[in-house]
């Protein structure tokens, strides 16, 4: 018993920055469960990736201006992220652009021009934290943060909830009844990046999309319906939250990607045993009818 | 009552559709034939306010709000986690939009409606497990629900079984005795002749409307058919 409580509880009792690490993980999941389901069933998962890179040339903007303040990166990375967001939103709606290519074009330009921004002021540990977070060591204010956008996201998601599933599924059926859908369209772009802007505090520019793709990707293995598929996916992240971070602490690993790649093999497991067209039960399956 | 009035439609400066005019009458049943990217889903879609005119225009007095439309079935996405009875319900729409409660009273139309397509039992399954046709009938149950005074139908029976075409004819039919207006985009002319008294033949522009059994008649329809060899991308 003393064993099990060595391993799972006793870094969060015994140490307080795993605690808040623990807390902080926990409020992402709440907001990126949800909004990473919406973006998986809007296509949109190539998009969440571009716009997490899109927030670093902002964040480092707020580096360069004022260190490592929570503050300062959080407002230059929502600003930043959210007039690209804005901008993709509307390339994509009024151009026959191809949308993938613009993206990848776009998260190449910021990822570049962030590095080179954070790199002419800071060290390469800077640029480490920048790159892959820092969970271990959110303070109490990051956490209030967190803590705020998750609320915010949960609360919006909870108003605009039907006509933004509606625009989902069925766009011009929506279109047909006199509603564009596209400002629901804009609000929850703004909810992704709120939701990226947390993630980058927490796993840094590479790893924020993270916890909003993998564990719904890993939901749709398992449900076939829309709440489940959110709680799913909240509890995956987690989840993942949870033994990333052990695995962290006992291992002497990089945190985020701890995290990321635990929510990686629950994917990876999904996939394969999943009740929801995973492998294993469409090969056997054809076994049976074979 | 739809009026077209000298109404031309571009998709990126490709004429669509060529100066039409005409009228759709109250309580008329007309199908739209023509071959592929004659602009038959165009002329839809501008009818519902979905694409502008180029020129011209498309009046009704009836105005937008009592416009039902079915697009084609392929640009819904059927694998989305939504189950039947709450597709059918987005049919309240109009009275309930984005924010109002959905009463008792509205979930009573819907399983009536439901019951009239013989999608009865299905409440619960998600959209996802339902074969095409199960699918096109609860879709006519949101039409159903819509109340509308004008209903467009886009290839409503294209990959349909024939069980399904002929349960979809008789909503139909008991639509038009309840005094609406249909217009229906359809491929099979043996349907047409069948169940439509009136036809629109369209080949970017009006080739003849009017009775069916005058409009399509063979001179008509070579002449359709021949103008489309001669277009070289196609706009659907």
């Amino acid at each position: 018993m003393s064993e099990v409580y060595v391993l799972l509880l006793e870094p969060f009792v015994e140490f307080g920055f795993m605690r808040r690490a623990l807390v902080a993980c926990f409020a992402l999941a709440m907001g990126c469960g949800p909004i990473g389901v919406l973006l998986m069933l809007r296509r949109m998962s190539l998009m969440g990736d571009a716009m997490a890179h899109a927030i670093l040339p902002g964040a480092a903007v707020g580096f360069l201006i004022a260190g490592f303040s929570l503050w300062a990166m959080s407002i230059g990375g929502f600003v930043v992220g959210l007039g690209v967001a804005l901008l993709a939103g509307i390339i994509s709606r009024f151009t026959n652009l191809r949308e993938d290519a613009s993206f990848a074009a776009f998260y190449l330009i910021s990822l570049a021009v962030g590095v080179i921004i954070v790199s002419t002021k800071g060290s390469n540990v800077d640029l480490m934290h920048v790159l892959f977070g820092t969970i271990l060591a959110v303070d109490n204010a990051s956490l209030f943060l967190l803590a705020g956008i998750t609320t915010v996201t949960l609360f919006v998601l909870a108003i605009i909830y039907r006509p933004l599933i509606v625009e989902c599924f069925d766009p011009n059926y929506l279109k047909s009844v006199g509603n564009s859908g596209i400002t629901y369209h804009l609000i929850f772009l703004m909810l992704v990046v709120f939701n990226l802007v947390g993630g980058f505090q927490a796993l840094g520019t590479l790893m924020a999309v993270g916890l909003m793709m993998l564990p719904a990707a890993a939901a749709r293995f398992w449900s076939p319906q829309l709440w489940s598929l959110f709680s799913i996916a909240c509890f995956t992240a987690a989840v993942s939250g949870f033994i990333g971070l052990l695995l962290s602490f006992h291992f002497s690993l990089p945190s985020g990607p701890a995290i990321i790649l635990v929510a990686g093999c629950i994917y990876l497991l999904s996939a394969l045993l999943g009740k929801e067209g995973g492998l294993w039960r469409r090969f056997s399956l054809r076994l049976r009818l074979a | 009552m739809i009026c077209l009035n000298e109404l031309t439609l571009k998709y990126n400066n490709t004429t669509a559709v060529n100066n039409i005019s005409g009228t759709f009458e109250p309580n008329s049943l007309t199908a739209i034939v023509g071959p592929n990217g004659a602009g038959k889903s165009t002329l839809l879609k501008s009818m519902v306010g979905m694409h502008h005119p180029a020129q011209g225009a498309c009046n009704c007095p009836c105005c937008r709000e009592e416009i039902a439309y079915l697009p084609q079935l392929m640009t819904v996405d059927r694998s989305f986690p939504i189950n039947v009875l709450d597709t059918v319900l987005l049919g309240h729409w109009r009275r309930v939009g984005a924010f109002k409660g959905i009463q008792k009273a509205d979930y009573q139309m819907a399983f009536s409606a439901l019951e009239a397509v013989g999608m009865m039992g299905f409440e619960k399954s998600p959209i996802a497990n339902l074969s095409a046709g199960q699918f096109q009938r609860v879709l006519f149950a949101r039409i159903q629900l819509q109340n509308a005074s004008v209903i467009l139908l886009d290839e409503p029976f294209t990959g349909m079984d024939l069980k399904t075409v002929g349960s979809l004819v008789e909503r139909m039919k008991q639509w038009q005795a309840e005094e609406r207006t249909i217009i229906a985009v359809l491929h099979d002319l043996d349907q047409v002749r069948e169940h439509f008294p009136h036809t629109l033949l369209l080949a970017r522009e009006c080739i003849q409307w009017g009775k069916t059994e005058q409009v399509l008649t063979h001179e008509n329809l070579t002449h359709a058919w021949s103008m489309a060899a001669h277009w070289g991308d196609t706009v659907s």
